[in-house]
This record gives C-alpha cells, structure tokens and sequence, in this order.
C-alpha cells in the first residue's frame, strides 16, 4: 500500500476539465501530509501531450491508446482495475461527474474497495483519508473514513479551487499499456448541443429562471428583464429538458458552470446539481416563492415573492 | 240565454273521411311521440344505477316542491325576471291550449259518443273555455316574440361559440336553426289557432257570445275590414283548420326529438335532483372487488348514471351557466353548457337516437369510436363503438384539460334553471381520468403529499400545529381533554403563511370570548374535499378514514373551522363514512358571540366595507346571513359585490385547481373579482372568510395593482379589531391607526 | 424483453432530518419514506421500453422493515409493471454495496435482458446500486443515461450519457446490461391511490433470498450533522415592487443596470 493519491483526468476536445485541477490541488496537499505522491492518471488516445499540464502531480500514469479515443465507462474500467490494483494507493479522487461515477462505482465493487460518494472536503489524518460527504439533496453532511485505511472518494465540482492544481511543471510521465476492454460497451458519438448563440459562462450578468416560471410564455419577462440588464437568459434543468431553452442555457451538473458578476436565481429551488454550477457566482440573488428552497443559503440576498410580480416591477425599475 | 246554442261545431265542415283522416293522422303522430319517448327512456335505463328517490316522503316533498317551482317558474325567473315572466306565459299558454285540446277530445271522442247527457261543451262553460283559451293563447304568442327578440339580440348567454375548440372545427349553425324552428312553430301554431278562430267567428257573422274570444272577435274584424265576406272567411277558416291540425300534429310527433322534450324532461329532472347536489358525491367501492368492467368513475359513456342522462336531455341550452362559468370567464377550456351539450350529442350518436339540427364536429364526429385516452387517433382506426355502445368521455370526448378546468364551484348547478347537475358528472370523469393517470405533475405532488403527509404543502404532517407556538395561551389539545368545540383547522389555515395570520387570531378571539374548544394538533389531516373533487377517490378515503378515527378518540359536542370546504365534506360526506357531526363555520359562532355579549365590539370598524360570498360556504353550505351579522355587529358599512350570495364568483381555487398551473389562463377569476370589487365607490376592504380566498385575493391584488387601494383581509381580522386585539400582518397594522382613528370619532363612517 | 427494474425507498426530504443520540446517523423516530426519485423514472422508462418492444417488467425492491416495501411495490404494479419481488430482510435500508449484493443474489432466478435503476439515490453515502450491481454480476453498464432504446433483435441497447456542459455521449451495450437512469421520457404516470390500496390487499409479492449478506460499505461513519448554512441570504422583504427598487439597487452599487451597456 502506498501513501500517494491518484486522481482520474476528465478531458474533452483536447483540454483538461476543471474539475481534475480542483482535484489535482487537493491531491497535491493531501499527499504531502500522507508522505506520498500526487499521481495523475490519464487516458485517451494521443493525449501525452496533455501530461504536460498536470504540474500539480508528481507523476503522470498514461495510459494512451485508441480505445481511449472517447471515454466509455467500460473502457476506463478495464484500465484503471490493474493501475489502482498495482500501486494501491491511500486514496483515488474522481469527479462527481457523468463518467466519474460510473467509473468510481465500478472501481468500487471490482476491487472491493470503499467508495465515499459526494464528497466536499477531504483531509489526512494519521495517513489515512477523512471524508466529508453531502447527502439528503445536501441537507446532512456525514463525515466518514475507510475501514481499512484506503478508498475512493468522488467529488462534487467545485469543492475545491482550481487553481490549486493548474500550472505547469514537469510530473514524471509513465506509460501504461492499457487493458483491453471486453467491448460490450461501445462508444459510438458525441452529440454537443446546437452552439447557441450565446456563451452563458462568458457573460457577466445572468438571469436565470426555473421552475417558478410556470409558463412558456412568461419567458418573455426574462428577456425583458435580460436585456434591460445587459445579461443573458440562463435556466436550471426542467426549464431545459422542456424545450423550452436550449441545453447550452442550462447551469448546474449535467450543464454548465458558470462565474458571473452577477446570478439572479429567479423561481430556481436551489437543488445540489444546480448549486454545482452557480455557487462561484460574485453575487447570487434569489427569488422564490418557497421561504425554504434551498437557494437561499447560497444567495447573498433573497426574496419570498413570486417572480413574475417581481421582474415586471424590476424591469420597469430599470427602465426596460 | 246560455243554452246548447252557445257553443262552435267540433270537426265543423269537415266530412266523416276527413274525420277519419284526422284520426288517422292523429294515431300516427301519437304513436312517433310515444315511441320517441320510449327511446328516449330506453337510453336512461343504459345508464349506470343511482339511487336518487331515497325515502319517500322525502321524495314526495321534493316533487311537490318541483311542481311548484315549475308552475311558478321560479328557477327560470330567477335573477330573470325577464325570462321568468315571458317564459310563463309561453309555458302557461302552451299547457292550457294543450289542455284544452284534451277538453275537446273528451267531449267529442268519449262523453258524446257514450254519454252524451254529460256533454258539457256548451253555455257558461263554453264562455269560459273559450276566455282562457284566447288570453292564454295571446300570452304565449306574446311570450314567443318576447323571446324571439331577445334572442334576436344575440346576448352573450346564447352565444353558442365554444370556449375549448378552435371555431373551425364546430359548426353549431343547427342549434341555432332548431331554436328559431322550435319558436317559429309555436307561433305558427297559435297564430293559426287564432286566425282559424277570427275566420271562423267572421264566417258566423259574430254570434254575440263569441265576444269571450276576444282575440278571434277582434281579429274577425279585422277581416271584414279588410274586406273578407262570410264565404272566404269559411274557405279560409276550412283550409287554416287543415293547417293547424297538421301543424299540431307534426309538433307532436317532433316533440320527442326536439328542444319540445324540455317541457317533459325538466319537472322530472327538477323534481329527481338531489338536495345535496354536489355537496355530497357518491361514494365508490374502492374497497373490495373492483367493478366489472374495471372502470373506476365515468370512463366510458355507459359508466354514466342514469340521472345524469336524463340531465343531458333537459338542457335547453340557456346559457346560464356558462355565463356563471369563472372557467369559461377566465379563458379555460371549459363550459358546463358545451360539457352537457357534447356527451348529450354523443349519447345520441353512439346509441343511434334521431336528433336532428346537432353540432357538427370534425375533430370528434360524435358516435365514433373509441378513442385514446389523451384525445388522440384511435388506438384501432377499424374498431367501432364499445360493447355498450358510446367511446370514451374522459379525457377522449372531453378532454383532461377541459376536465381539469373546473373549480366546482356550483355556480352551474346553482344558476341551472332545469336541475341539471354538472359538478358530480365532472367529478366522475375526473375520477377516471386519475385512474387512467391523466394527472398533471402538479396535482401529482399533490397527492403524494397529501398522502405521504396529509397535508398538500409538502410539508410534514408533524408541522401543521406550528402556527400554534408563540401563541400567548396554548390551545388545548382535544386529543387529550374534552372540549365543547373541536375546531378543524384545516391545510391552508396550518400552512399558509398569511392565513396563520388569521388562524392565530381566530384562536385569540375564541380565547377572549371564553370559548371551550380545542384542536387536533398533528392528529388533523386534511378533510380531503378537494382532493375528492379531484377525482382521487381512493385518497380521500384514506384521509377520511384517518380523521373519522381521530375523530372518534376525541370528545366534543360540535365541530368548527373557518374553511368552507372542509365544513362541506365534514358534514355533508363524513356521513357516508361513519361520522356524523354538528358542524359551524366559524362566521356562524363569532355572529353568536357578538349576538350573546361574549364577544364585545368595543370600537366600530367605521369603514366601507364589500364582501366575498366564498362558494363553499354560500353555494354549498348556503351560509350567506352569518358573515353579514357579524360586519354588522362590528360596525362595518357594507356595500355588495354585484355578484353576492349565492351568485357569488369564485376565487379559482377550488376543486384542486389550486394545485395545478393555472398559467393558460387569459385572467385569473381571482383578478376579475377584484377589479368587480374595484367598480365600487368608496370600498377599502375585500373581506374573505375562506382561507383559500385570502390566499387567492391577496394575490390577485397585488397581481392587478390594487393593494394601495384594497385591503384584503379576513373576517376575523376585522372582529379582532372591533374587539381590541392587535393584529399580526404588518399590512393590517399600517392600517389599523385609521381603523382605530375612524374608531375614535364614535360612529361608523 | 425481460426488463428488471431495482427501487428503493429513501427519507421523505418533507420531515426535518434529525441526527440521533449518538451523531453518527440519522434519528429514525419520526421519518416517513418515499420512493427514491430517480427509481421512478427508471420504474417509468422500463413501462415505455417494455410497450414498444413487448416483455415483462420485474420490479425488485430490498426487504426493508423501516418504510413500507409494499406499498412501494404495489404502486409499482399499479403503474403497470407485471411482476414484484421483495428479496431479502433488513430492518433498515443497507448501504448500496449491500444492496448490490443482495440484488445480485436475487437475479440468479430472475430473467433479465436490461436491468434500470436510477442513475443515484439521496442517501448514497457509499456510491450508487447501478455500477456497483452490473460489476458485481459482469454486466455491462452505463449511468447517467437519458433516450434508452433497445434493438429490434433485442441483442443490444443504446443510451446517452449526460456529461457537464450538456454535452451527451452515445453508447450501444450488449445485453444483458445495466443502465442508471438519470430522467425518463416523460414524467412517472400517476398510481392512483385506490388502486394501489387494492393491490395492496389482492396482489402477490414474490419473495427473493438476499444472498448470505455482503461485505458492506467499508465506510466507518464518524460523524453525521446538519451543515451549518454558513451565510445565509439577506432577505429582502415588501410588496414586490419595494423588492424590485431594492434589487436595483443592489445592482446599481455595483454598476450594473445603470443604464450603461456591457
């Protein structure tokens, strides 16, 4: 058993996510308090180059090979089983993602290894890792440790700042053969959503809209109010799985995370998948009809109202 | 003077072949009527079983009561006078001429022949029948142009437009055609009835008797006149008898398959409606083995009660409750009027009745078949109608939207001249719908809260006596103590926000005036009238059958709440289920504390003040004077809405309406209220007494603009103002300065 | 098609969660269960699959005593599904490498071409049923997936995988396969109430063993609390114009809405 900590590298289209720096810097911290090493793993296909980035690790697993081309759940499994088998280390960190928990859970039960899920902090004590997990749509938090000393911990983005583990430097790179994989799972495309016409991460003031719009129709309110402002029109989930904004408006977890100057969280309840994509923003304000939605403990100011009293008057008050 | 001279020749002029013919004629059309009605009958007993004579004497009333009403024409001419008046004297008419025909045929076909001692159409009595007959006849005749010009004028009541299809689809141009033709041959009929008299009074050279047919003598002037001698007027007279008999005779016959069946259907169905219309639905056999046929509620049209066919045949499409309608009024897909008016059009398709001069739809030609539940093309495009005949109604013919539209707010039941019940035939649908789950999301969360916590606000059922803490003396707890009165709280006076306001200060007063009365804490779930209005049956069982036993642990003489549909379902359902209870609205008890002196008002509300008749409290429980007593005890000036008492206007709320999106909607029935409430001069307060219509109006105020100028706020807000206790909404509290300031002048206003 | 699909049933998020005396678990005294969410829509995608392609749907739910396993499953079949089974006994809901294991014993008398349970469950402290299971029984398997469909011949499946960003990523499986179910096509139909009481009454639950009892989660929970909400928001409060003024306002600090463009 080794005292180093690994992390899985999410990638897409040739760039390292976020949500590896975040763990990249963790990992960084945590193995010098357990005395071991950060290690990064990689997969894909004609990624070495990307080694280069992960200069928060002390060492770089690739393991490069064209059934890395995509990710697929198998594939990475498959791969990962002899790697975390092998070097046994303290602790693995995964994203919280759609390919991280698919992965992590499998690495779990192949290996017989605990799994700490929703994990929003992680410390060393004794060289061994302490979770903190969030649970019940994040209303108890559980603080846990392996049972024998070592385990894997997925991560829900954002727990950590990126900028921890993003910088260059020179990690030791190995090269990994990959294990092949039984494919009985097969990728077969990448679908993006329709490139909108707006980039909703790069714009400084959004208003955002949930549920609490009830209707279609009231969308118009938004835009309004959107404009008035000089920001664009962003969504929580259902508003997107409606149809009634397109995917590449939706924030949170299976959407985008966005930093704005500003958020207004308009009919949002503030579930943990969305909070994931907005909780950086520099000021939240929330309004909801429900004084207990759970966007209030993020949002800096708050309202108990219906929003679509509210924007009419706000948009009128801006001269919009 | 008044001998056997003193009378007109019956079949005068005519030979023994036409007497024949007319006999012959007459058998016909007597057979097409009586065969008409048997079809018509036969259609009824299609219908699912309903018990709706209940005990005798009970029933006996109620058919007294409805022959009364249909001799007085109460229900047409109410808030009518019009209508009632002119729709008399058609009615008058029409039986008395009909009677009168019945006269004749007994003293010619049966008293001549066999006892022609007892003949009796002669002398005083010829002078009489002939008296009544005319004014009568001339009534209807004037009745007829009365309605004919009124209808002539188009109002919006007999505007047949539909509210829930696009107008292309529907073409109703024989509603409109059967109408004219129904009127026009009534008056063909008593406009040859007269002229066949005038020429025949003109034909005898006006024997001086015949002056007690004014309207023929007068008439028969008119024709010599005009220049007509005694010869043409017998030609005329021969040839119009011909005409009228005809004409009688065909109406006859078309009687059965005509707006004509309204005359016969409407005292029966009148006379059959429930005295607890809507305020008692049936109960359903959840328990146990499912039906047969497995349809919970009305599913298909064989699953409708038999009453309920009858209903669809007594419509006379008049309209009023869909000018009732606040779904028709707001802009939803519902109208009661076109709800009867479809399955009606579609019984007769599906069980080939002739009914002629229908709505012609091209989205749902009624009598087709089987359709999928959401409305769509048929599963199986070959297949026809069903074992019974008739597709499906709930969510196919009508569909969910229309269905879910409803609030149950009686105001149809209520305005329907002719008993028709529309309420329970919704109710019934909605039942299926939710078996065929057609729920909307909303309702669904709903429901399982209401299940999981019995309570609708998602919630947990442990919270629901929250609003009790920081009260300055605890209620006490009737599952613990007897008490005189077990007040139901109720969902939204536990966990609406605003409504706590008021439910803390129904307790205060109920403290001050020293009443006895306790609550049930979490052992209260919700009564579960909505959610039966919802059409989840099986839900509100379990709710009933879990209050009923918390019920029967605790100890209490009567039962009070301040929400109108739990006093509906606690006192006029529970029965069904075991419990029977005295139940008060809480306008009721605080009209009696301030009636008694325990309750004081000690400084007048010197305001003008209107208040809103909650349906539930003023259609259903028919609870108008207490509300009213109690504003005059405490010194309030009121000034009426223009729609109050039992014609008051829902909030929109009711019936689970207030679970689902009412987004669709062009106005909010809440919004329209406020704005009639707005036409009033000088008014500052909305007062409810209904927990739901606080919450609804305190929004819609705000929604049009108004909370500047409208206060709304609940009954007991104001008593507790009169009586001296201070209020907790800080809204009210800005206010109250001035109440008391108006107070401290010593009288009202 | 033989379609399985795992549920469960979770804390109703409704009740306040109190920890317990000793802190290291949630108090159990007053909480009320509901089926895990995503369950349903996995429960609602198998209905959809198995009436496009025929088949059966199986509904497997632990033998939990704390909570009402039947009610669950008679719901299940008052949705449409044709068989239930309730396999093992536990008086509380077991960590999900229990669950995986005990379904895992279970499906060795239970035919089954795609299995679907939700893609995660609000008390998944130790990672989620899906992936754990299909490694367990060296099923393939894929999670976080939306827009199932199986192949004619009834060999393979396809499903999208959600990632960040709404990107989606398409993936065929041989079956038998797993599948964690993050939404369904549509929103799970209702079960009407009396219905369910019916079944409940009339209907036949099979009865499954749950497999000798696994290794469990290899977690030690320390500690379990109520986070502190840390700051919480400055409410605004007032008719919803005075809101209004006071949120532009707000923004007007910090430049935004003045007027002036981006």
């Amino acid at each position: 058993m080794s005292a180093d900590v690994m992390v899985l590298v999410e990638h897409r289209d040739g760039a390292i996510l976020d949500t590896t720096f975040e763990l990249l810097g963790k990992a960084k911290s945590l193995a010098a308090e357990s005395k071991g090493e950060a290690v990064a793993v990689l997969l894909g296909s004609g990624v070495a180059g990307l080694a280069g980035s992960l200069g928060a690790a002390a060492r770089v697993i690739v393991i490069d090979d064209p059934a890395f081309e995509a990710f697929s759940p198998s594939a990475y499994q498959a791969a990962l089983v002899p790697v975390v088998r092998d070097r046994e280390p303290t602790l693995v960190l995964v994203a919280n993602s759609g390919a991280g928990m698919d992965v992590a859970a499998g690495l779990s039960a192949a290996l017989e290894l605990p799994l700490a899920a929703y994990a929003t902090e992680v410390t060393m004590d004794g060289g061994s890792p302490r979770v903190t997990c969030q649970l019940y749509a994040g209303k108890i938090q559980a603080t846990v440790r392996f049972e024998r000393g070592r385990g894997i911990a997925t991560v829900v983005a954002g727990s950590f700042p990126a900028e921890a583990g993003a910088g260059a430097g020179s990690p030791m790179v190995e090269a990994v053969a990959a294990t092949a994989s039984d494919g009985r799972v097969r990728f077969k495309r990448l679908h993006r959503p329709e490139a909108g016409d707006v980039d909703i991460t790069r714009e400084s003031v959004l208003v955002s809209v949930g549920r609490g719009i009830g209707d279609q129709d009231n969308l118009e309110l938004i835009e309004a109010l959107a404009k008035a402002l000089g920001g664009a029109v962003s969504s929580s989930r259902p508003i997107a799985d409606a149809g009634w904004l397109p995917r590449t408006r939706q924030v949170g977890k299976s959407g985008l995370k966005v930093k704005p100057k500003v958020y207004l969280a308009l009919g949002i309840s503030g579930a943990p998948e969305h909070l994931e994509g907005m909780r950086g923003a520099e000021l939240i304000i929330a309004v909801n009809s429900d004084a207990r939605a759970p966007i209030f403990s993020v949002a800096h100011y708050g309202a108990v109202a219906d929003l679509l009293d509210v924007v009419p008057a706000l948009t009128a008050r801006l001269g919009g | 003077m008044l001998d056997r001279d003193v009378t007109r020749e019956i079949f005068e002029g005519i030979s023994t072949e036409g007497e024949i013919l007319f006999y012959a004629l007459t058998g016909v059309a007597t057979l097409v009527f009586f065969v008409g009605i048997g079809i018509r009958l036969r259609k009824y007993a299609r219908g699912r079983p309903q018990g709706v004579i209940g005990s005798p004497l009970g029933f006996a009333r109620r058919a007294a009561r409805s022959s009364v009403d249909t001799a007085f024409n109460r229900t047409v001419a109410k808030r009518d006078l019009y209508a009632g008046v002119f729709h008399s004297m058609i009615m008058w008419g029409f039986i008395v001429l009909f009677i009168g025909t019945a006269i004749l045929t007994l003293e010619a076909d049966i008293v001549r022949p066999l006892a022609p001692q007892f003949s009796f159409y002669w002398g005083a009595f010829y002078l009489v029948y002939s008296l009544v007959l005319d004014v009568l006849g001339m009534a209807m005749l004037v009745g007829i142009a009365a309605m004919a010009v009124r209808r002539a004028r188009r109002p919006r009541q007999l505007d047949y437009s539909r509210v829930d299809i696009a107008p292309a689809t529907t073409d109703r141009g024989g509603f409109r055609t059967g109408d004219w033709i129904f009127l026009g041959w009534l008056a063909v009929l008593g406009v040859t009835g007269l002229v066949l008299e005038g020429a025949r009074i003109l034909a005898h050279d006006f024997p001086w008797f015949e002056v007690f047919s004014p309207v023929g003598w007068v008439l028969a002037g008119v024709f010599e006149a005009v220049g007509m001698n005694t010869a043409v007027a017998e030609a005329v007279r021969s040839s119009t008898w011909w005409g009228h008999a005809f004409i009688a005779l065909a109406f006859v016959a078309y009687f059965p398959f005509s707006k004509a069946i309204h005359a016969l259907a409407d005292p029966v169905n009148l006379a059959l409606r429930s005295p607890l219309a809507g305020q008692r639905l049936p109960v359903l056999a959840t328990t146990g083995a499912m039906p047969a046929d497995g349809h919970i509620g009305i599913r298909d049209l064989a699953d409708m009660p038999w009453k309920a066919l009858l209903d669809l045949d007594s419509c006379t499409k008049c309209g009023r409750c869909h000018v009732a309608c606040p779904a028709v009024a707001s802009g939803a897909p519902l109208s009661p009027r076109d709800l009867i008016l479809d399955l009606r059009q579609e019984a007769d398709a599906a069980w080939s009745i002739l009914a002629p001069l229908a709505e012609r739809r091209s989205d749902h030609p009624y009598g087709g078949a089987a359709t999928r539940g959401d409305g769509g093309l048929p599963a199986d495009p070959g297949g026809g109608a069903g074992p019974n005949g008739g597709s499906r109604v709930a969510g196919g013919l009508i569909s969910a939207d229309t269905l879910w539209s409803c609030t149950t707010c009686l105001a149809c039941v209520e305005a329907c001249p002719v008993g028709i019940e529309h309420v329970p035939t919704i109710v019934g649908m909605r039942r299926s719908l939710v078996d065929q789950g057609i729920v909307a999301p909303s309702l669904q969360t709903a429901f399982t809260s209401l299940a999981k916590q019995g309570n609708s606000f998602g919630q947990s059922g442990r919270a629901r006596a929250r609003w009790t803490d920081n009260l300055p003396t605890p209620i006490v707890d009737a599952r613990k103590e007897d008490v005189d009165w077990l007040w139901f709280v109720g969902d939204f006076a536990s966990f609406d926000v605003r409504v706590q306001e008021a439910t803390r200060l129904v307790a205060r007063i109920f403290q001050a005036a020293g009443m006895d009365f306790g609550i049930l804490y979490e052992g209260e779930r919700s009564a579960g009238n909505d959610v039966r209005r919802a059409g989840e049956e099986g839900l509100f069982e379990v709710l009933v059958e879990h209050n009923v036993g918390q019920l029967e642990k605790a100890r209490f003489r009567r039962i009070v709440t301040t929400d109108p549909h739990t006093l509906n379902t606690l006192k006029f359902e529970y029965p069904d289920f075991g419990g029977e209870y005295e139940v008060w609205h809480y306008s009721q008890v605080l009209a009696a504390l301030l009636a008694s002196g325990d309750l004081e008002a000690r400084a007048p509300i010197g305001r003008r003040v209107t208040y809103h008749d909650p349906c539930y409290l003023a259609r259903y429980s028919k609870v108008t004077a207490a509300p009213r007593e109690v504003l005059a005890a405490i010194g309030a000036e009121l000034v009426e809405m223009p729609r109050n008492g039992a014609n008051t206007f829902c909030c929109g709320a009711g019936g689970g309406r207030i679970w689902m999106d009412d987004s669709g909607l062009t106005e909010r029935p809440s919004e329209q209220r406020i704005r009639e409430a707005m036409t009033l001069p000088g008014v500052t307060d909305f007062v409810t007494a209904c927990p739901k219509d606080l919450t609804m109006y305190t929004a819609a105020v705000k929604a049009t603009g108004h909370e500047d100028r409208l206060l709304v706020s609940d009954l007991i807000e104001l008593v507790a103002t009169a009586v001296g206790l201070p209020l907790e909404s800080a809204v009210l509290r800005e206010a109250q300065p001035e109440m008391e300031l108006a107070a401290a002048d010593g009288q009202p206003g | 098609m033989d379609y399985v699909v795992l549920l469960k049933q979770v804390p109703d998020l409704a009740e306040d969660l109190e920890i317990d005396s000793a802190g290291t678990g949630l108090d159990r005294e007053w909480m009320s269960f509901v089926a895990s969410e995503w369950d349903e829509y996995a429960l609602e995608e198998a209905l959809h699959l198995r009436d496009a392609t025929g088949g059966t749907v199986t509904c497997l739910a632990l033998g939990v005593q704390a909570g009402d396993v039947d009610e669950l499953l008679a719901t299940c079949l008052a949705r449409g599904a044709d068989r239930v089974v309730r396999v093992g006994s536990f008086e509380q809901s077991p960590d999900s490498h229990s669950a995986a294991g005990a379904f895992a014993a279970a499906l060795d008398g239970i035919p089954h071409d795609l299995i679907l349970t939700g893609v995660q469950a609000i008390d998944d402290l130790d990672g989620q049923v899906g992936p754990l299971l299909a490694t367990r029984r060296d099923l393939p398997h894929v999670s976080v997936v939306t827009h199932i469909a199986v192949a004619a011949d009834g060999k393979t499946a396809t499903a999208h995988q959600e990632y960040a960003g709404g990107v989606v990523g398409e993936f065929e499986l041989d079956l038998p396969a797993v599948l964690g179910v993050q939404t369904s096509r549509e929103a799970p139909r209702y079960a009407p109430v009396s219905r369910v009481r019916q079944l409940m009454k009339t209907a036949t639950i099979e009865k499954a063993d749950g497999g000798g009892g696994g290794s469990g989660s290899g977690l030690t929970i320390e500690a379990m609390a109520v986070p502190e909400s840390g700051a919480t928001a400055e409410m605004i409060t007032g008719n919803p114009v005075a809101i209004a003024d006071r949120i532009a306002a707000i923004l007007a600090e910090r430049g935004i809405g003045a007027g002036a463009p981006r």
